[in-house]
């Protein structure tokens, strides 16, 4: 089979498949990367994790992009892209085109209500899970909240202005 | 033209989405809620639930709700290539250089200040959802029951959410 054609069902399948954020989906995609496919050494896919997981975007769609370009260039990067966005493209687009007339019957108000209070519990536990202890964490932490939160500053600038502080902080402990 | 500023928008937002998931909630709001007031905060809750029972990526699942609710098929097409376009080409010039980026200086440099600061844009996406979402004492008693289960008896998200709704449907 054409390799950009392989790459792109395997992503289409990944992309259709995998609920609950990028993680989920690396053992998924290491199976069929490494082992079924033998496209990457086991250590090579480790190492381009570091990759995806470290620029801005999100980790499916990086994943795709870097595989897609190792095994076939600027046009397996495409197909791979392709691949794994389509399926929630497509979901996403149902949801949003019948949204409208479901949100205006009246009877499911309190359903959407619930599940909104949900969601508030859904990022508070994200937010936990990668909580890490150290006092200037915490004050990147908590400068980060009061910035956004309460001065509702733009969150590029305080992305920005928390990288700089840690540049500052190696900078100053080098000495 | 509202195309050119859905795809300014989620280029933007595509540029420095860092961490993935939830850490880009804030960035996302910033940009269609509070500089263009394109959707409401209590539509921007449902496309995260929806985001979470649906698969998929949440910068890819808002961009797509967002560029429909405005303009169609074209604003879906144009936001996800959008959001996507920076981090692509950041990935495919960096794919080249994995060995020298795996230990690099600059990388830890990034990310010591980065590392909190997505922990903080997360807790600030919470509470700013939470300021929509918790409006009296039972969608707060909701909001408590979900992050206990989830948090002590590991429930499935998926499961949390179909849960939350029965009890809005119950209670609310």
């Amino acid at each position: 089979m054409n390799k950009n054609l392989k790459l792109f069902l395997i992503y289409l399948k990944i992309g259709a498949f995998t609920f609950g954020g990028g993680f989920a989906m690396i053992p998924l995609i290491e199976r069929e990367i490494v082992e079924t496919n033998e496209w990457m050494e086991p250590e090579e896919f480790r190492d381009s994790l570091a990759v995806c997981q470290s620029v801005p975007g999100a980790i499916a769609v990086n994943n795709a992009v870097f595989i897609g370009y190792r095994i076939n260039g600027v046009l397996g990067a495409i197909a791979a892209a392709f691949g794994v966005v389509i399926p929630s493209f497509l979901i996403i687009m149902t949801i949003a085109s019948v949204f409208t007339q479901i949100k205006n019957i009246k009877m499911i108000d309190p359903i959407f209500n619930g599940i909104r209070a949900a969601v508030v519990a859904l990022i508070l536990t994200a937010g936990l899970k990668l909580f890490t202890k150290g006092i200037f964490n915490i004050f990147i932490i908590v400068l980060t909240f009061i910035g956004i939160a309460y001065f509702e500053l733009n969150p590029i600038i305080v992305i920005i202005m928390s990288v700089a502080f840690g540049i500052l902080k190696n900078r100053k402990e080098e000495q | 033209m509202i195309i050119l500023d859905l795809f300014l928008s989620f280029f933007k937002i595509g540029s420095f989405s860092f961490g993935g998931g939830y850490c880009m909630l804030p960035l996302i709001q910033n940009e269609i809620i509070t500089k263009n007031s394109w959707i409401t905060a209590e539509t921007f809750i449902d496309i995260i639930a929806t985001s979470q029972m649906t698969p998929g990526p949440i910068a890819v699942n808002s961009a797509t709700f967002v560029g429909y609710e405005l303009a169609g098929v074209l604003g879906s097409a144009v936001n996800t290539f959008g959001v996507i376009l920076v981090p692509a080409v950041i990935v495919m010039i960096l794919s080249k250089y994995v060995d020298k980026f795996k230990n690099s200086k600059i990388l830890e440099d990034i990310f010591t200040g980065l590392r909190p600061a997505l922990v903080g844009l997360i807790l600030a996406s919470a509470f700013s959802v939470g300021k929509t979402a918790i409006f009296n004492i039972q969608t707060l008693g909701i909001a408590l029951v979900i992050f206990l289960i989830i948090n002590k008896f590991k429930t499935h998200p998926i499961l949390a959410i179909a849960f939350s709704g029965v009890l809005g449907a119950v209670i609310l």
